[in-house]
């Protein structure tokens, strides 16, 4: 360094450390690429759809539960609820996703994180540049509106703004005054991503979900197009569900699988393993029926 | 008028209060110190923008020809109110369209109408009072007029500054101002008889006054000839109006009376509430039920911790109440 000034080095000293501030944080992982589900998990809810009355395992309260006793699924046949899209919470639990960046081409500052699913093409941004969540009287989103951040090797995110949404394709409701955490894990060419719902209007306890995905180098999405029609005519203003204590396929989920009627209705408690032991002493469904 | 009803009128006469469920209302607002209250403002789409302080949400659209407003909130709001659209624009108030002839919608008509003005000219001056620098013109259904002016129902007569200054008595009244169509659209016996919608047909917006709100059950004003059909008919007047995009996150953007933005899933899921509660307490109607054994059996249990409120303004069983005398009045 002869011949190089004292403060001409500092200057040098300082061109590295100011190119490792704008580099993306130490232990942030690359999540971009496309990403198909593990269709094994879950099976029976993710490919055949939930069967009617099923609530086992799902935290719900009282106020949940008579909701999904009332609902109907001919709800699926109005028009204007044919192409509702999965919820976020649910929509990454449904099939494949896809996952890219938004880069500062100048500071390779991390923008933002989209997740495309599947089902409906939905698209959601999760910001990473630590932007605030907006104020409580702005709309509300299927996707809602997520914030992320690295920890460790995870992608932490936090996301509000919930339109009302479903745990469980039966009419399992999650309100819009739901909050998610997620998080998404890779293991090299297998990604992890679980979810805690909290929702305080409907759940005794945060419901939690996981799925995994594995790395597909070649993998392409298809489109997933929704058109509306009338498949019957209904009355205006017709909505489909079903009165206290008049919905007949509730007890079809317990007889057909010989599972205690009451242990079909979930609650905080049937998540837990120490649940086996109630449901020894709870009487069968033909013994109901008897 | 009822005694009661007399004394919560009576006790706000600086409001101007309309309406018992109005001044029940407003007497929880007025308990709140208003110089705390701030005027937040919200970007709806293109010179669309929402107002939320105390009261029902402000919509604001602007343009070349002025400022046209939905709804004012309460009086004492009215300076903040203004400063709230001075940042936005520079042109004066042209419009205030009154959705509802509650205080917590109008209380601001007097404040807001004089901060504006109106283009008059030709044969105007001297034949209309609002052209002889009365302000803003202030639209609304008859209704509200015949409702705040104590000619119609039990309500004691408000301040004529609080009234509207443009009627119309037929199912809608059109304008077109600041480069688009306007549809002011009379819902009837809904929330009360003289619910408006507004529609800004360009920007794709619809004001919805208090028909639809994301913050509680469904107020229906009996005694302000509100119904429990007439408000579910007018959420789907709500809902005819709007196209969603794909995916339904986007599209008609809906203005509530009180509470979020919204959109068509949210109208939807409101008017899912408003009609499962209706079709289970016609059957409990039906069943010769009481309303006391209706109320103990719970029949909105389901809806309370998204609606529901057993403390502040309008409770659960206040709602059912309202909701049975309708419904039975229907049967």
């Amino acid at each position: 360094m002869a011949g190089v000034s004292r403060a001409r080095r500092v200057r040098w000293l300082a061109v590295p450390l100011l190119l490792g501030a704008a580099l993306p944080a130490l232990g942030q992982v690359n999540l971009v690429g496309h990403w198909t589900g593990q269709y094994h998990e879950d099976q029976p809810d993710r490919l055949p759809g939930p069967e009617l009355g099923d609530y086992g395992g799902l935290p719900i309260n009282a106020a949940a539960r008579m909701r999904a006793e009332a609902w109907s699924a001919s709800i699926l046949s109005l028009p204007l609820y044919q192409c509702r899209v999965h919820p976020v919470d649910y929509a990454s639990s449904f099939a494949e996703i896809r996952i890219w960046e938004d880069v500062n081409p100048t500071t390779q500052e991390l923008i933002a994180i989209h997740v495309q699913h599947f089902a409906w093409n939905t698209v959601r941004t999760i910001w990473m540049d630590g932007r605030e969540h907006p104020p409580e009287y702005a709309q509300h989103h299927a996707m809602g509106f997520s914030t992320g951040e690295f920890v460790g090797q995870t992608l932490r995110v936090r996301t509000t703004h919930l339109k009302e949404g479903w745990l469980r394709r039966n009419g399992v409701p999650r309100s819009w005054n739901g909050t998610l955490t997620e998080h998404f894990t890779r293991h090299g060419d297998i990604l992890t991503w679980h979810v805690y719902v909290d929702d305080p209007a409907y759940l005794e306890e945060p419901f939690f979900r996981n799925r995994d995905y594995t790395y597909d180098a070649e993998g392409r999405m298809g489109p997933y197009p929704c058109e509306s029609v009338i498949e019957t005519v209904f009355p205006k203003g017709y909505f489909p569900h079903y009165l206290p204590g008049q919905n007949a396929f509730l007890v079809e989920y317990s007889q057909k699988h010989g599972i205690p009627y009451e242990a079909t209705r979930g609650g905080a408690a049937t998540m837990y393993p120490e649940y086996r032991k109630v449901i020894a002493a709870l009487p069968r469904p033909e013994a109901r029926a008897q | 008028m009822t005694p009661a009803r007399a004394a919560r009128l009576l006790s706000l006469p600086v409001l101007g209060c309309a309406g018992l469920l109005s001044a029940v209302h407003a007497a929880a607002q007025a308990e709140r110190n208003f110089d705390e209250v701030e005027i937040h403002t919200l970007h709806v789409r293109d010179d669309i923008y929402m107002l939320v302080g105390a009261g029902g949400n402000i919509t604001v659209q602007l343009g070349d020809d002025g400022v046209l407003l939905v709804d004012a909130q309460f009086a004492p709001l009215a300076p903040k109110i203004i400063a709230a659209i001075a940042r936005l624009s520079s042109k004066p108030i042209r419009y205030i369209v009154d959705t509802h002839y509650h205080a917590d919608h109008i209380g601001g008509n007097a404040n807001l109408r004089l901060a504006g003005n109106t283009v008059t000219g030709g044969n105007m001056p001297g034949a209309v009072p609002y052209a002889e620098g009365g302000g803003a013109q202030v639209i609304a259904h008859e209704n509200v007029l015949l409702r705040l002016s104590g000619t119609l129902g039990t309500d004691a007569e408000v301040p004529t500054g609080l009234w509207p200054t443009n009627t119309f008595f037929d199912a809608e009244k059109r304008l077109f101002y600041n480069g688009e169509g306007i549809r002011i659209i009379h819902v009837p016996a809904a929330h009360t008889d003289g619910d408006v919608l507004v529609y800004f047909r360009h920007s794709d917006v619809v004001s919805t006054g208090d028909v639809f709100s994301t913050t509680g059950w469904p107020v229906i004003d009996l005694e302000a000839g509100g119904t429990y059909q007439g408000l579910l008919d007018a959420l789907d007047a709500v809902v005819d109006l709007i196209i969603p995009v794909y995916g339904q996150d986007g599209g008609t953007l809906v203005v509530p009376g009180h509470g979020r933005l919204s959109g068509l899933g949210d109208v939807l899921d409101y008017r899912e509430m408003v009609i499962v509660i209706r079709d289970r307490l016609r059957s409990m109607i039906d069943a010769g039920m009481t309303l006391e054994e209706i109320k103990a059996a719970r029949p909105a249990m389901d809806y309370e911790p998204v609606y529901g409120t057993s403390t502040s303004f309008w409770t659960t069983d206040e709602f059912l109440e309202a909701a049975y005398k309708s419904l039975s009045e229907q049967q």
